[in-house]
């Protein structure tokens, strides 16, 4: 039954991905724009197949598959199913980056100074996580470290939007910070697929020490466990994907938290199965959210991160009042 | 060779000493009990033991590799935490980890056994937390017999469980020990520990006071020293009794 979940899951990403590369402005048929991708050609079908949906397709796969594994293993981590990616304060720095290339005018310049910026914010939050959290500090040190990051970060940002010159610049900053995933090209994927691999090449391998984590720290230690080296591997490898996507999309919230929430009982509650549904969960959602705010109001540029919040938190909602009604 | 050597274990926390130059032994065919008033230093001495928090002096279970330790000892602390709502039969399996933990027909053995071991059968697909606090008990020792290591430590195995349980868990630590494992728990009920260990250990303000057979470690003196008790005890057909009976005020 538990392959059946993960077949299931790679079709609907696959279709997902095929949906995504045949939805947008351009208005033609499916079958179509897929052979112009294929086949290649130098025909116009061709360029906005592999120019301007392919990238899109590419970072929604990428980004949708790091914020559901990232959010994974956070939850299994801290053993909290509460818990998710930006916990740790690297999508808020991150954007606290962005945020100021918008505003002094960096992102203008050249086309990858603003993900440049929100990486040089999320390296400079793993840099105070290390001095706050320190080497062998515990769960708590690593959770109040990040809030207080988180909330910095957040102070700051507020502060650029009320310094801003002027009314468009605090639109282009707001707009921003909302995500989306339209008019990325090859180069964004090219800066942030590295980065991200990078952190699923420290995540995947944890679906064994989360287990043991089950049944605690103490129990996970004497099953041979090193608590500290994957306390280390779960902020560096969070801190990749969520830095990276953050870089090229923005804020997008709400897919690292619903998405291992939702598929958890599908996987017996393992955390380590969890670890990959989540990541090919993630991408599917955000994928499907991707083509959503391009079929649902085509010409009014619906935020990729306002549709997730808008659908997420209800979900979540949802689910709280389930766990709720079951546990009492 | 020893399943366990400790030699000159002390530990300070936080400027204060908890633990003060304890050594001892642990044999095959052992059940060792390890007794004391609260604070006396048990738990500090199991996780010191095994690695768990930075102790001067040593102790052959430290000494190993993380891998080579969970091959051969396994540990059920105090803390009976279960972070999700798994299976009986995939929590048992946990224990598993240290061998690979790839569900072969040798792990299925081992966690069939640890099932059976300890009456768990019929909660094999039950969910481990929504068990009663007694069962959880069960299933977290049966995780520890999974990992079938040739030392077995647990902090307080038997606190919370019913009369039934607590016999028929002592019971299976016995048969463990008889069967070749060395087994080292740290106990409440000085009773049971009498009559259950083959050995004990009293520990008092990080220190070792007495390592022998329970008669020899129990005497009326040591328990009004260390517990403040007087207890009524005797050697009976059925085993030796050892009842507290009142506070020394």
């Amino acid at each position: 039954m538990r392959r059946g979940i993960f077949l299931v899951l790679g079709l609907l990403v696959l279709a997902m991905c095929a949906g995504s590369l045949s939805v947008g402005p351009a208005e033609v048929g499916a079958g179509e724009s897929l052979r112009a991708l294929v086949a290649g050609g130098d025909g116009p079908l061709t360029m906005v197949m592999r120019e301007i949906r392919l990238p899109r397709m590419i970072l929604g796969l990428a980004i949708g598959a790091s914020l559901g594994l990232s959010g994974a293993a956070m939850q299994g981590y801290l053993r909290n199913p509460l818990a998710e990616p930006g916990l740790i304060g690297v999508s808020a720095s991150a954007a606290l980056g962005a945020v100021l290339a918008i505003h002094t005018g960096l992102a203008a310049a050249f086309v990858l100074a603003l993900p440049l910026a929100a990486l040089a914010g999320a390296v400079v939050s793993v840099l105070l996580l290390l001095m706050l959290a320190g080497p062998r500090g515990g769960t708590l040190a690593l959770i109040l470290a990040g809030i207080a990051i988180s909330a910095m970060a957040g102070a700051l940002t507020s502060l650029v939007l009320n310094l801003s010159p002027n009314p468009f610049a605090a639109n282009e900053i707001v707009f921003w910070m909302m995500g989306s995933l339209a008019d990325r090209s090859m180069l964004h994927v090219w800066l942030a697929l590295p980065l991200m691999v990078l952190g699923w090449a420290m995540l995947l391998p944890l679906a064994r020490p989360l287990e043991a984590l089950t049944l605690g720290e103490d129990a996970a230690a004497s099953l041979g466990v090193n608590l500290d080296r994957l306390r280390w591997q779960v902020v560096l490898g969070t801190a990749c994907v969520v830095g990276a996507a953050t870089a090229v999309a923005g804020a997008i919230g709400f897919v690292g938290l619903v998405v291992p929430h939702v598929l958890r009982p599908l996987v017996g509650s393992r955390p380590g199965p969890l670890l990959i549904a989540s990541a090919l969960g993630g991408a599917a959602m955000l994928l499907a959210a991707d083509i959503a705010v391009r079929v649902v109001v085509p010409d009014r540029d619906l935020k990729l991160g306002v549709l997730t919040a808008l659908v997420g938190a209800p979900v979540f909602l949802h689910l709280i009042w389930r766990t709720g009604r079951s546990a009492g | 060779m020893s399943l366990l050597s400790l030699r000159n274990l002390s530990v300070t926390l936080r400027g204060r000493p908890v633990l003060r130059d304890v050594s001892f032994d642990i044999e095959a065919g052992e059940v060792v009990g390890l007794i004391g008033p609260n604070g006396a230093g048990k738990t500090t001495l199991m996780r010191a033991a095994l690695g768990l928090v930075a102790a001067e002096g040593e102790s052959s279970l430290a000494a190993m590799s993380p891998a080579d330790r969970a091959r051969h000892s396994a540990w059920m602390p105090q803390s009976r935490e279960i972070a999700w709502p798994v299976s009986v039969e995939t929590l048992v399996t946990l224990g598993r980890l240290p061998h690979g933990g790839r569900a072969d027909a040798e792990d299925r053995a081992a966690v069939d056994a640890a099932l059976a071991r300890m009456q768990l059968d019929p909660f094999r697909h039950r969910t481990a937390t929504r068990l009663s606090g007694g069962e959880q008990a069960r299933a977290l020792i049966a995780r520890t017999l999974a990992q079938q290591t040739p030392l077995l430590m647990a902090d307080e195995p038997i606190a919370g469980l019913d009369p039934e349980y607590q016999i028929a868990t002592l019971e299976t630590f016995g048969a463990l020990a008889r069967e070749g494992h060395g087994v080292l728990l740290s106990l409440h009920d000085l009773g049971l520990a009498a009559r259950h260990c083959t050995r004990l250990i009293l520990l008092d303000k990080g220190r070792l006071l007495a390592d022998g057979v329970p008669g020899a470690v129990l005497t009326d003196e040591r328990i009004a020293e260390t517990f403040r008790i007087r207890a009524f005890h005797a050697e009976t057909d059925h085993g030796p009794i050892f009842q507290p009976t009142e506070v020394i005020r």
